[in-house]
């Protein structure tokens, strides 16, 4: 009998490994050597720097199939997977304060973070069926708890039961989609059910069905209109850097299988293209519409989300086309890093005024008069909101840019034009944000905590700084973040 | 023709199942109705040639997961339960019309286009422990190692979300005394 | 022998019910039942395929099912005790501490 592994295979999964390793090593060293839970956090941070090394350290290397075509280290999943690891040291940086301030930190926070974020690696780099099931299994099930944390406050603990209801929903259809998938190409290797589809052994119509439902379930995580029902109420309910960190990471997981999934196999199901446009509309409308609406910043935020969630996947519907799906993937990588940017800084503003957890300082009034007291966070907030709007040059604008070019080259001129007008729209509720942090007087309270300060102010740098110098060679890197199966 | 007459029964049975689930005033009756449909699917499993997946099928989930499941039921008395109308009424015809367009679709898919490949009698040494032993070490190893990670996820969630239940009692004993 | 059609449309079949009984149904703790049945379901569908093509990948993926159903229902009962110690109910409609 031989032996599976190679250290081929382990090299190629080399951050998710050392994250596995060093955060059960953690949870043992929690319970039993750890005093102060502030040097649990340190510690996983430490990790993710590590992490993002070893990611840094694949780049440029040849696509490797690896655990007998389990998973595939190319340089698309590279790309997510240093994003990753980068998005968990900032939801370490965010979360720390924050759960002492309140009460609530207990070292497994860190840990739990630790191997949802090595879900989300492992959803980058799916070449089966199979890993796609246990690696959204493995990112969600932290996430419900963490949203929990909180308790016994009822909001948290209701937050936790509605989103763990509504995921172990979605899960049930993912499992009977990829069912379908199955018996529609015979196989659950990804690169075996390319060349099933390529050879015409297919059976079409069940793999549209199947795949319909794999993006019903997939829709559920990336939280698009019609599935989207939860997302204000998690949101608004889960400890804030809860929401920030899965508003940030949960939708690039989402996004990082459904690229995979329907650029590289389901090409050959072109018949649901009306349907991701129709997702994509909604939600753009939807989201912003109903935005307009909340007073309050965390809900604000969300259905933010489901718009911006809108905006990826209006260039996803291009998935069909096999010149543009490989651009259609560069925008949209591109467009999640300026939205992860942006994302993580304004939720760490919300950290910062948030005065007790879940009350106080989450109103949009709470927030005027910002500018006179903290100019600098002020203006940062100012930046996220701007790249939000997609507004020049901030790096949302070139996002925008670069996604609505897609949808125009794949001759989806309305979709575009939705796009472009719900963004005027947008501007509207975050503009006001804007504006009563410079027009209206106001006594803000903030927090002074300066690794999360130090954080948002980096993040807006970034927004601005990659924007002014840099958009046009991060675009180039995002198309070289290529999908491949070997 | 005998595993045709199986079929019928035990696909009766389970559709019979579900449907009081669905029915089901009692929270108690509804699990009982789940462990029933899920023994009728275990019989099906083994008409299908997985023997080993129908033994895990009766163990683990109708034994194990359901158990549970009951277990939590009588803990907090939930049995009976108050029914329905409230805020969200609107969503049965909703439900309705989404289960009319599912089972229509996917029957149309199944009988109108349905897929006309023959079963060829599956090999002798068909899915037996020792195949799916094997194939689960060898090519399966990774999700194997994953489902440990995740089975160890679970475990610590749990314990986080019950343990700090204990300290608020405790804090709450200390307020009374 | 039975054609793979029937056990997948009784597979759908049970499926749509479990979807219609998690959108109807009040109880958190029959809404999750509700959730087996369509894993279930999903299984089904699976050892159906996997006989048809002589091909035991689709009974290894069961097993996982299996087993994150397990991992699941750790989590999202843990979930539902919390829940009841601080609202005293698993009515859906007691959730409303989010709305506006």
């Amino acid at each position: 009998m031989t032996v599976p592994v190679t250290w081929q295979d382990v090299a190629a999964l080399l951050p998710e490994f050392f994250l596995v390793v060093w955060a059960s090593a953690l949870l043992l060293l929690d319970v039993f050597w750890i005093r102060e839970k502030r040097t649990t956090a340190w510690l996983s941070a430490l990790g993710f720097v590590v992490a993002l090394v070893l990611a840094v350290g694949q780049m440029g290397r040849a696509p490797l199939l690896a655990f007998r075509g389990m998973v595939i280290a190319d340089a698309f999943s590279v790309f997510l997977v240093a994003l990753f690891a980068l998005s968990g040291l900032v939801g370490i940086l965010l979360a720390q304060d924050y759960l002492a301030r309140n009460g609530i930190e207990r070292g497994e926070f860190y840990v739990l973070l630790m191997f949802s974020v090595v879900g989300m690696m492992l959803m980058a780099r799916v070449a089966d069926l199979v890993m796609i099931f246990l690696a959204l299994e493995l990112f969600s099930l932290p996430l419900y708890v963490m949203t929990g944390f909180a308790r016994p406050r009822a909001d948290s603990e209701e937050a936790a039961l509605k989103y763990f209801l509504l995921g172990a929903f979605a899960s049930g259809f993912m499992a009977f989609g990829i069912a379908l998938v199955y018996g529609a190409t015979s196989t659950t290797s990804l690169p075996h059910m390319v060349d099933v589809i390529q050879a015409g052994e297919a059976d079409l119509a069940l793999l549209t069905a199947g795949a319909a439902l794999v993006l019903t379930g997939l829709g559920f995580k990336i939280a698009t209109v019609p599935f989207h029902m939860w997302t204000p109420d998690v949101y608004h309910g889960a400890p804030s850097p809860v929401s920030g960190f899965m508003a940030a990471t949960a939708k690039m997981a989402g996004f990082a299988a459904l690229l995979r999934l329907f650029v590289l196999v389901f090409p050959v199901v072109a018949d649901l293209t009306p349907v991701l446009w129709a997702l994509a509309a909604l939600s753009m409308v939807l989201g912003n519409v109903a935005a307009i609406a909340q007073r309050n910043i965390k809900r604000l935020l969300a259905y933010s989300s489901i718009a911006h969630a809108g905006y990826m996947l209006s260039a996803a519907v291009a998935f069909a086309d096999p010149h543009l799906g490989p651009q259609a993937v560069a925008a949209i990588l591109f467009y999640l890093v300026a939205y992860v940017l942006a994302t993580f800084g304004a939720w760490g503003v919300v950290i910062l005024l948030e005065r007790r957890i879940g009350q106080e300082g989450l109103l949009l009034e709470d927030y005027a008069g910002l500018s006179r007291q903290y100019p600098g966070l002020a203006a940062a907030m100012a930046v996220f909101m701007l790249s939000f709007i997609g507004v020049p040059p901030t790096l949302g604008f070139f996002g925008k840019f670069y996604l609505f070019r897609v949808v125009l080259d794949a001759g989806f001129v309305g979709l575009a034009l939705i796009g472009v007008l719900t963004s005027l729209v947008s501007a509207y509720y975050y503009l006001r944000v804007v504006m009563l942090m410079y027009m209206k007087p106001g006594e803000p309270i903030v927090r002074r905590e300066p690794r999360v300060q130090a954080t948002v102010l980096a993040a807006a740098a970034l927004t601005l700084f990659l924007g002014l110098t840099a958009a046009s060679s991060l675009y180039a890197w995002a198309t070289e973040a290529i999908l491949r199966f070997g | 023709m005998s595993l045709m007459v199986l079929f019928v029964l035990m696909g009766a049975l389970a559709l019979a199942a579900a449907l009081g689930l669905l029915f089901a005033r009692n929270a108690v009756y509804a699990a009982l109705f789940l462990v029933l449909n899920m023994l009728a699917l275990a019989v099906l499993y083994l008409t299908l040639g997985a023997p080993f997946l129908a033994m895990v099928q009766i163990t683990v989930y109708a034994g194990a997961v359901m158990v549970l499941f009951l277990f939590v039921v009588m803990l907090l008395g939930a049995e009976t339960l108050r029914e329905e109308g409230g805020p969200i009424a609107w969503q049965r015809p909703l439900a309705a019309i989404l289960g009319g367009v599912l089972v229509g679709t996917l029957s149309y898919i199944l009988f109108v286009e349905a897929t006309t490949g023959k079963i060829l009698p599956p090999p002798e040494d068909y899915a037996t422990p020792y195949a799916l032993s094997v194939k689960l070490f060898q090519d399966y190893l990774l999700p194997f190692e994953v489902a440990s990670v995740l089975l160890l996820v679970a475990m610590l969630g749990a314990l986080v979300l019950v343990q700090i239940e204990r300290k608020r009692r405790r804090n709450d004993d200390q307020t009374s005394d | 022998m039975v054609p793979t059609s029937f056990y997948i449309f009784l597979a759908a079949l049970l499926f749509t019910i479990g979807a219609v009984a998690v959108l109807v149904r009040r109880n958190t703790l029959i809404i999750y039942m509700a959730v087996e049945l369509m894993l279930n379901s999903a299984n089904l569908a699976f050892v159906a395929f996997a006989r048809q093509f002589g091909d035991i990948s689709g009974q290894l993926f069961v097993f996982f099912v299996i087993t994150i159903a397990a991992a699941e229902v750790a989590v999202g009962l843990a979930l539902i005790v919390t829940i009841f110690h601080t609202k005293h109910s698993v009515d859906i409609d007691a959730m409303h501490e989010l709305k506006g």
